[in-house]
């Protein structure tokens, strides 16, 4: 069909290896509202870098596959070219100047500009600028996106609603715009200035111009958007209408259906007795996963999972609970109070956390193995160290921590040159187990596990999640697990609590219907109940 | 080593002999390669235009011994995560402060000696403790901060040395009475001491075996604190503070021990310099002292980020060399002296260097 504005044939992208892009096409109408929803890390942002031509595609390989532009196939070489050819990007992070006004913010770098005595000699750079035209010009666009700010108000004083428009009227101000990309601009606002971005959108489309729109907010997809494309590991696994789907229906395709139902684990014998965890109204803040209120009880030798869509609160709950961000709430944990806001506190209390960010929280990169390895349990438990009078002074013993380490890397079968080797050099999943060992060495009663299969290849997911199976089953260690993959919670889990908002929405057998996993997800579940 | 053979594949990291010495010249890097043979060529063309070898490795071996423990200072710093620690003259300003208080006081040989390292060190505790709060105010500046904190602090105490009540007539100056001279002799106090302990000659080589063996069981020292639980803990929080917050352990404690330590460090240092170089100077000296020393540990090969007691020796023993050695050859071959110039090339220039690759490990 020749009716498409933009077109993306077939783009595969690897990074060293890793498929994050797999035959993904997808075609945006002119005059029409294209919604791309997916997780986080489900290629969206890959794919908005393959298309504008981001360096970072070209120095790792490239990909593979076409952008075709009003029926030409086009490569840009650089994030200007593809502007120049008519692709304009709203940016979730705002690319605004503070201290300059949003006349010129709109206009920056494309400046109208009349010759002075110095550019006659100098050349086009040094032409005066025409600050009437750019007044004029910026308060065109502004009124396009309906924003009745004072165009020579400076940015910095601006509520973060108008600067979203500014971003967007610099966009419309470019001649020849084609595409307009909006990447989650409504993250930002409020519900009022929400539905008037709506609104512009869809008086942008009455000029022509195709607008692909990436979101997390999937009402809002179903109230704009007139074709919807869902992206999940790279790979489109479903093109809609908001006329024969629903918000649920988007909720499951993103976060995928169970497929293994056969996997369903034994119940250990051992519930009841002092539940391993109690919280009560847990509030985390951790910019981007704020935990609003969130109680939940976690018996011991129980696999509790935490599911739910990016932003909503699930990561928060580990991290809150470990320490690592600002936490309020009651936790009882085996037994006793815990303590928050304070890490070795929540090891003592027998917890151990694997982070969902590994590279950031669960290694240290440039050390060896077997020092990642035992580190926490010398910082947090005085072990593996030589005996003597002042703990902080105590030597590390070498050799306990060889041993250590060697029985570490049989059982969970790191592969790895050896225990001095760095941590750095190994695989993704080889690091996570890293991780696990780590926790282990703790000797926990309770862990708590944040996706742990982030980031590593199929084999290595399979091999982690039958450790956290095993982990439970051989020594009845109770565990919490974090994961925004759904199939593996279902696969692993006693129960599984949806995050919605920062709160839990519903609390689910892994058994139940895909149907109410999605509601849940989507916070409809409250919303019908309400209603 | 164990009589045992390791049983097969259970030792498999343990390197053959060969890997190690290819894994030594990779570890060594191209730039100590390069000054090592330079350093080499110039003893050379010593020994070629017949000057007195044995001096000059004499000169060599004092300097580095005098130096060493003022490189070493830089250690902890740069394991906590400090950076080079431009505000090393904090504490060089603590320990000269303790040696005019001792010195003051009559006390000399070893008495003198011990009391003024001591003291230095105790001074030198509450001043790393303020550098410390200091630095974890200006996070991520450390180096430039430091570099200012140390102008600032020599010149405020440029001012104290010549309003102290100091009244011994060996420290004042002889017209007024009132105010410390610029340069202290320590002879009749504690001068040479530790160089001359167990001195011998060796091959026409003089060894201060005192001070070379204090340089030595200071880096013993240190390589063990780091080896502890605070010591591990202070290299987690450099290299992954969010790892370290949720080992318990906080960056702002690791980065003040660091502090405090190097600046105890450097106190001990001066200490010893002095009594190896004979004269404790006060005033405008110890301003641009953290520059040599940092050059000493990054031609080591430590970068910004990272440095082990190896950088420590191997940086001192060349840049130290190099400055004993091109004076007098450059001035036998050339009939000039250069040598002023060469030292500030390499030693800013490995400085320049080693911000470049900040951030690499």
């Amino acid at each position: 069909m020749s009716d498409a504005i933009l077109d993306l044939r077939h783009i595969s992208k690897e990074y060293s290896g890793n498929r994050v892009l797999a035959d993904v096409s997808l075609r945006v109408r002119p005059g029409t509202i294209h919604a791309l929803v997916g997780e986080n890390g489900a290629g969206k942002s890959t794919l908005m870098n393959v298309l504008f031509g981001m360096p970072v595609i070209r120095d790792t390989g490239g990909y593979s596959g076409e952008v075709v532009l009003d029926g030409r196939t086009v490569t840009f070489a650089s994030p200007a070219d593809a502007m120049a050819a008519g692709l304009g990007m709203v940016h979730q992070e705002f690319m605004l100047i503070p201290g300059f006004s949003v006349a010129e913010n709109i206009k920056l770098n494309r400046e109208p500009t009349r010759p002075s005595p110095l550019s006659r000699l100098f050349g086009r750079r040094l032409e005066r600028l025409d600050r009437a035209r750019i007044g004029a010009d910026a308060r065109a666009a502004l009124d396009r996106v309906g924003l009745g700010v004072d165009e020579w108000l400076p940015v910095a004083g601006l509520p973060v609603g108008h600067m979203q428009f500014v971003e967007i009227a610099r966009e419309v101000d470019k001649r020849g715009l084609r595409v307009l990309i909006f990447d989650e601009p409504t993250a930002v606002l409020g519900e009022s200035e929400a539905s008037q971005l709506l609104e512009v959108m869809r008086s942008l489309t009455s000029q022509g111009v195709g607008i692909l729109f990436i979101t997390h907010r999937l009402d809002e997809v179903m109230e704009v958007a007139d074709d919807i494309t869902v992206l999940r590991d790279g790979a489109v696994v479903a093109r809609l209408t908001p006329a024969d789907t629903s918000v649920e229906r988007i909720a499951e395709l993103m976060v995928g259906r169970a497929t293994g139902r056969g996997e369903r684990r034994a119940r250990p014998a051992t519930h009841g007795g002092t539940p391993a965890l109690e919280v009560r109204d847990l509030e985390v803040d951790m910019p981007g996963e704020r935990v609003r209120g969130v109680s939940f009880t976690l018996e011991r030798g129980e696999i509790l999972g935490l599911a739910g869509l990016a932003g909503h609160g699930k990561i928060g709950i580990a991290n809150g609970l470990m320490g690592l961000y600002p936490a309020r709430g009651r936790v009882i944990a085996h037994g006793k109070p815990l303590r928050l806001n304070d890490s070795r506190q929540a090891i003592h209390s027998r917890l151990a956390f694997v982070s969902e960010d590994r590279r950031g929280v669960g290694i240290l990169p440039d050390e060896s193995i077997e020092l990642n390895i035992v580190l926490t349990a010398v910082e947090a438990q005085n072990r593996f160290l030589r005996p003597g009078p002042i703990p902080a002074l105590r030597l590390l013993d070498g050799r306990a921590t060889r041993r250590h380490a060697r029985d570490m890397i049989r059982q969970l079968d790191i592969r790895c040159t050896g225990p001095r080797q760095h941590v750095r050099r190994l695989s993704g999943g080889n690091q996570q187990k890293v991780c696990l060992a780590r926790a282990m060495t703790l000797q926990p009663e309770t862990l708590l596990v944040s996706e742990p299969t982030r980031g590593i290849d199929v084999g290595a997911k399979h091999r982690v999640l039958e450790l956290l199976r095993a982990l439970n089953r051989d020594t009845g260690m109770t565990l919490l697990v974090t994961s925004s993959e759904l199939v593996e919670l279902r696969a692993l889990c006693d129960r599984i609590a949806i995050v919605y908002e920062g709160r839990i929405e519903a609390v689910l057998p892994p058994d139940a219907d895909d149907r109410a996993f999605g509601l849940a997800m989507a916070g409809e579940r409250e919303r019908t109940h309400r209603e | 080593m164990s009589d045992v053979a390791p049983a097969a594949g259970e030792d498999a990291e343990r390197a053959r002999p060969l890997d190690t010495a290819v894994e030594f010249v990779r570890e060594l890097g191209v730039p100590r390669l390069l000054i090592a043979v330079f350093v080499v060529a110039l003893f050379v063309v010593a020994a070629v235009t017949h000057m007195d070898l044995g001096r000059l490795v004499t000169d060599s071996l004092s300097r580095v011994a005098r130096n060493g423990i003022l490189v070493l200072a830089l250690l902890p710093a740069v394991q906590g995560g400090l950076g080079l620690n431009f505000g090393l003259p904090l504490g060089i300003v603590c320990g000269l402060l303790a040696c005019v208080i001792t010195m003051n006081a009559n006390l000399s040989g070893w008495l003198g000696l011990s009391l003024a390292a001591l003291l230095g060190a105790a001074i030198a505790v509450p001043a790393g403790l303020a550098y410390g709060w200091l630095l974890n105010r200006t996070r991520g500046q450390e180096m430039m901060v430091g570099t200012y904190l140390g102008f600032a602090v020599v010149s405020a105490m440029s001012v104290f040395w010549t309003m102290a009540p100091f009244h011994n007539t060996q420290l004042v100056w002889a017209i007024g009475g009132h105010g410390l001279r610029t340069t202290l002799t320590l002879t009749g106090f504690y001068d040479r001491l530790l160089d001359k302990l167990g001195a011998f000659r060796l091959f026409g080589v003089e060894i201060p075996t005192g001070t070379v063996v204090v340089f030595l069981g200071a880096c013993v020292v240190v390589g063990l604190l780091l080896r502890t639980r605070a010591g591990l803990s202070l290299s987690a929080a450099r290299s992954n503070p969010r790892f370290a917050l949720a080992a318990g352990i906080s960056d702002e404690h690791t980065r003040v021990q660091a502090a405090v330590a190097s600046t105890v460090l450097a106190a001990i240092g001066i200490v010893v310099f002095c009594q190896s170089y004979g004269f404790v100077q006060l005033y405008t000296a110890p301003l641009l002292m953290a520059f040599p020393a940092v050059a000493c540990l990054l031609i080591g090969g430590a970068s910004v980020t990272r440095a082990t007691l190896a950088h420590v020796i191997v940086g001192t023993v060349l840049f130290q060399s190099i400055l004993t050695v091109a004076l007098p050859v450059t001035s036998q071959v050339i009939g000039g002296d250069i040598s002023e110039t060469a030292r500030l090339v390499i030693q800013n220039g490995m400085i320049l260097y080693a911000l470049t690759r900040r951030g690499e490990p």
